[in-house]
C-alpha cells in the first residue's frame, strides 16, 4: 500500500510554523517585540489592509513570533490555522463573538473551567447570549437543550474538576444535526492525547497557560479553526456568509469557505475586542510546546501512578481520574483518549473542608495555587476557591464537593510525590481524630 | 457572486471588488479538486489594479453547480460558455495544475477570445501517478497526503506560511475535502487523459507564460521542456521560474506568483 510522508506529533511539536530565521539565520523562534511594520512604499501597505498580500500591520492583528504558534497547534491540531489570545478565557470569547450575537443560545457542559462557567452564565446574558448547561454524558440532554437561536455547543475533553469524559463523536453527530458547530477546550489533554476536529469537533480552544507552555510562566490562549464546518450550508451564521460592512464588504465564506472563521475572528475580533496575545508569551509558550510530547507522556505515568496510590488510601473516598477502571468515563477514555488522561485529577477526602485544609497544609512538594498544568505538582480546593462562586447546587451536579481536592500531577519522581500525598493524608487523619 | 452560467448556479469570485466588463479582465481557473479560493491573493490584487477578475469554482465544485465535466475540452468549452454569458468577449486565462490545461485547451479552440495565456504549473501530457489516480478513488484521506506531499516543498510541509497562523498543507486538505465525493478522482482522470496538449499548444496564438516552482514535484520543470517548446514555436512564450516553491505556488509563493503574473501582464 501507498504511504504518504505526514510528520509526526513529536516532530510538529518542535518545526511547525517555523523555519529557520532569514535574516540571521537564528534557530530558535525570534521575539519580533514590535508593534508595528514598515511598509516599503504605498502600494504594498494598501495591499496589506487590502489582504491583496500576506503579511503584518499591526501586532495586535498578528505579529510574526505569535504566527509560529498559531501555525504549530494548528499543524498539532490538524486545523486549517488558529488564533493566538491574551489567555484561554479570550479565545472562549473570541469563538463566541465571531460565531453569534445579542439573542443567541449556547449549549455548553456543566462541568467546565471556573471561568467558562463565569462568562457564560453571569457576563454574556449581559449582552443578550443565554447558555443552557447540560450534563456532558447525557446524550440526549444535549439534544433536548438545543434551540432555534442555539449556535453553538461547547465541552471540555475532560470536564474540570469532575473528570467527565465527553463523547466527542456524539456530540459532534448532535451538534451537525442541529447546523452548529462543537467547540471544544482541549486544555487538559493537548494534541498529544487527543485531537477533537479528527473526533468530530469543528473548533478547538486551549489555554496555553496549562501544558502547552507548560512551566507556569506565561498567560495565554488559542483558537483554532477546524476547517471542515460548512457554515455556508448551515445558513445560521451570517457573520460568516453575508457581506460585512466593516471589513470591506467581506463575505468570509465566500472569501475562504475553509478558513471563513480564522479569518473574522482575526480581523473582527482581534481588531475590535483586542485580546491579543504578547510575542514574549508566544515564545514562552513556544519553549514549553517543544517538550510536549515528552511531558505529557511523564505527566500521564505519574498521574496514573499517583491515581492509583490514591484509590488504595483508607482516607480517601473516591478518586476521579478516568485512566482508573473505576472511573464512569474509563471505557470511553479508553477509545477517546488511548494515549492517557492527562494529569489532572480530584479526590474526595474524609473529613471535608477540614480535613482538606490540613491535607494542603501538610504537603511540601505540592504546590497550593490556582492553575493546572504545570510541570511542578500542583493542588487546590476547588470549593473555596476556582469554583465559589457556584451555588451548592451547581457544585454538586458539577461534580465538587466540600471535600474535593483537586491536583495536578507534575512531572517530580513519583515516589517524592507519593510521600508528599501520604504526608498531607496523615495530617488529614489528625484531623479525624481530633474529631 | 451567485450567476447562472449554461443553466446552472455558479459561484464567480471576484476578487473583493464588482464585476465590471469594462475593464480587462482575468479568468482564473482552479486545479484538481479546488477552489476559486486558491487565488485570494492574486484575485484580490488584480480586482483592485484596473482588472475584472472572474474566478468561478468549476461546476460541481465548491458552490457551483452543474455536472461534473469528466475531460479538459468539456471544462474548456465550458469557459467559453462563461465567457459568452458574461458577454467577455476577450479576457487572459490564468490557470493552475489542471486549470491550466483548461486555459490551454480554451486557448487553442478559442484563440480569439483569449488575449494572454498563463500556466502555473504546468506540463503537457500531464501524466497522474496511479496510486494517486487509485488513492482519489478509493481512499480520498491518502490522495489528498499525496497531494500535500508532492505539492509543497518538504519547507512548507513544516510550515512558516506567508499568511499569518494559518497551516497551508491543512488548509489544502480542507479545500480537497469540501469536494463532493468523486470530484478530484474525475479531475485527475481528466488531466492524465488529456494527451493533445502540445497539439493545443501548437494552436496558441497570444503570449504566453510558463510558470513554473523550481522545486514543483506534481509537474516538475525537467518535464515541461515539450510544452515550452511547443508554445514557443507557436507563440511569444516567456518562462518564469519562482524560487524554491513547490506546486502550490498561489499559496507557497503569493507575492512572487502575483508578481510575476503581474508583469507579465502588463508586458509590451
Amino acid at each position: 500500500m501507498t504511504q504518504a510522508k505526514t510528520f509526526h506529533t513529536e516532530t510538529l511539536a518542535l518545526h511547525a510554523g517555523q523555519s529557520p530565521d532569514a535574516a540571521f539565520g537564528a534557530r530558535a523562534t525570534p521575539i519580533y517585540y514590535t508593534t508595528s511594520y514598515v511598509f516599503p512604499d504605498s502600494d504594498h501597505a494598501a495591499a496589506l489592509f487590502n489582504l491583496e498580500r500576506p503579511g503584518h500591520v499591526y501586532s495586535r492583528i498578528s505579529n510574526p513570533t505569535n504566527a509560529v504558534l498559531e501555525e504549530r497547534i494548528a499543524a498539532l491540531e490538524g486545523g486549517v490555522g488558529a488564533i493566538a489570545t491574551a489567555s484561554g478565557q479570550a479565545a472562549l470569547h473570541l469563538a463566541i463573538v465571531t460565531l453569534m450575537g445579542a439573542g443567541s443560545h449556547i449549549v455548553a457542559s456543566r462541568a467546565l473551567y471556573g471561568g467558562s462557567h463565569n462568562l457564560l452564565t453571569y457576563t454574556l446574558p449581559r449582552f443578550g447570549i443565554t447558555t443552557t448547561f447540560v450534563d456532558p454524558c447525557d446524550t440526549d440532554a444535549w439534544v433536548r437543550a438545543i434551540r432555534p437561536e442555539t449556535r453553538l455547543l461547547f465541552g471540555e475533553s475532560i470536564g474540570n474538576p469532575g473528570l467527565d469524559v465527553l463523547d466527542i463523536p456524539a456530540v459532534a453527530d448532535i451538534a451537525h444535526a442541529a447546523r452548529v458547530p462543537l467547540l471544544i477546550d482541549a486544555t487538559l489533554v493537548t494534541p498529544c492525547l487527543q485531537q477533537p476536529l479528527a473526533l468530530g469537533a469543528d473548533l478547538v480552544l486551549h489555554s496555553a497557560t496549562k501544558f502547552l507552555g507548560g512551566h507556569g510562566v506565561a498567560v495565554g490562549g488559542l483558537l483554532v479553526d477546524g476547517g471542515r464546518f460548512d457554515w455556508e450550508a448551515s445558513g445560521l451564521f451570517p457573520t460568516l456568509t453575508e457581506p460585512y460592512d466593516g471589513f470591506h464588504g467581506m463575505d468570509f465564506a465566500e472569501e475562504s469557505p475553509v478558513a471563513a472563521f480564522a479569518l473574522r475572528a482575526r480581523r473582527e475580533g482581534l481588531r475590535d475586542f483586542g485580546a491579543c496575545l504578547s510575542p514574549m508569551n508566544a515564545f514562552q509558550i513556544l519553549q514549553g510546546m517543544e517538550t510536549l510530547p515528552l511531558r505529557m507522556r511523564a505527566h500521564v505515568a505519574n498521574a496514573q501512578t499517583v491515581a492509583e496510590h490514591l484509590l488504595a488510601h483508607p482516607l480517601v473516598q473516591k478518586v476521579s481520574y478516568p485512566g482508573l477502571p473505576t472511573h464512569p468515563g474509563h471505557a470511553l477514555a479508553q477509545r477517546l483518549l488511548p494515549h492517557g488522561c492527562g494529569s489532572v485529577m480530584s479526590f474526595e477526602l474524609q473529613g471535608g473542608r477540614t480535613a482538606g485544609r490540613a491535607f494542603i497544609e501538610g504537603l511540601r512538594v505540592f504546590s497550593h495555587l490556582a492553575n493546572v498544568g504545570d510541570a511542578k505538582s500542583l493542588v487546590i480546593h476547588p470549593a473555596s476557591t476556582t469554583h465559589f462562586r457556584m451555588t451548592d447546587e451547581d457544585l454538586a451536579s458539577a461534580g465538587i464537593g466540600e471535600g474535593t481536592i483537586r491536583l495536578s500531577i507534575g512531572l517530580e519522581n513519583a515516589t517524592d510525590l507519593i510521600e508528599d500525598l501520604d504526608r498531607g493524608l496523615h495530617a488529614a487523619g489528625r484531623t479525624l481524630k481530633k474529631g | 457572486m451567485l450567476r447562472t452560467i449554461s443553466g446552472h448556479p455558479v459561484l464567480i469570485y471576484t476578487g473583493g471588488r464588482p464585476f465590471d466588463p469594462q475593464r480587462p479582465v482575468i479568468v482564473f481557473i482552479h486545479g484538481a479538486g479546488h477552489d476559486h479560493s486558491v487565488w485570494n491573493f492574486q484575485a484580490r490584487h488584480f480586482a483592485h489594479h484596473g482588472y475584472s477578475v472572474v474566478a468561478p469554482d468549476l461546476p460541481s465544485h465548491g458552490r457551483s453547480g452543474g455536472e461534473l465535466l469528466a475531460s479538459i475540452e468539456a471544462v474548456a468549452n465550458w469557459i467559453v460558455s462563461l465567457l459568452d454569458e458574461m458577454r467577455i468577449p476577450q479576457a487572459s486565462l490564468v490557470g493552475h495544475s489542471m486549470g491550466s490545461l483548461v486555459a490551454l485547451q480554451t486557448a487553442a479552440q478559442a484563440p480569439e477570445r483569449i488575449q494572454r495565456l498563463v500556466l502555473v504549473g504546468s506540463v503537457a501530457p500531464m501524466p497522474v501517478a496511479s496510486p494517486l489516480l487509485e488513492a482519489a478513488r478509493t481512499d480520498r484521506d491518502l490522495a489528498h497526503s499525496m497531494i500535500n506531499q508532492w505539492s509543497y516543498t518538504p519547507a512548507s510541509q513544516i510550515g512558516a506560511s506567508a499568511s499569518p497562523g494559518m497551516c497551508l498543507t491543512n488548509v489544502n486538505r480542507s479545500i480537497m475535502e469540501h469536494q463532493a465525493e468523486g470530484v478530484l478522482a474525475s479531475d485527475l482522470a481528466a488531466c492524465n487523459a488529456y494527451v493533445q496538449g502540445l497539439d493545443a499548444a501548437a494552436r496558441v496564438r497570444c503570449p504566453t507564460a510558463m510558470i513554473c516552482g523550481e522545486r514543483d514535484q506534481m509537474t516538475p520543470m525537467r518535464t515541461a521542456g515539450a510544452l515550452r517548446e511547443a508554445l514557443s514555436t507557436a507563440a511569444r512564450t516567456r518562462i518564469i521560474t519562482i524560487p524554491g516553491s513547490g506546486h502550490a505556488m498561489m499559496a507557497e509563493a503569493p507575492e512572487i506568483l502575483t508578481d510575476s503574473i503581474r508583469g507579465f501582464l502588463l508586458e509590451e
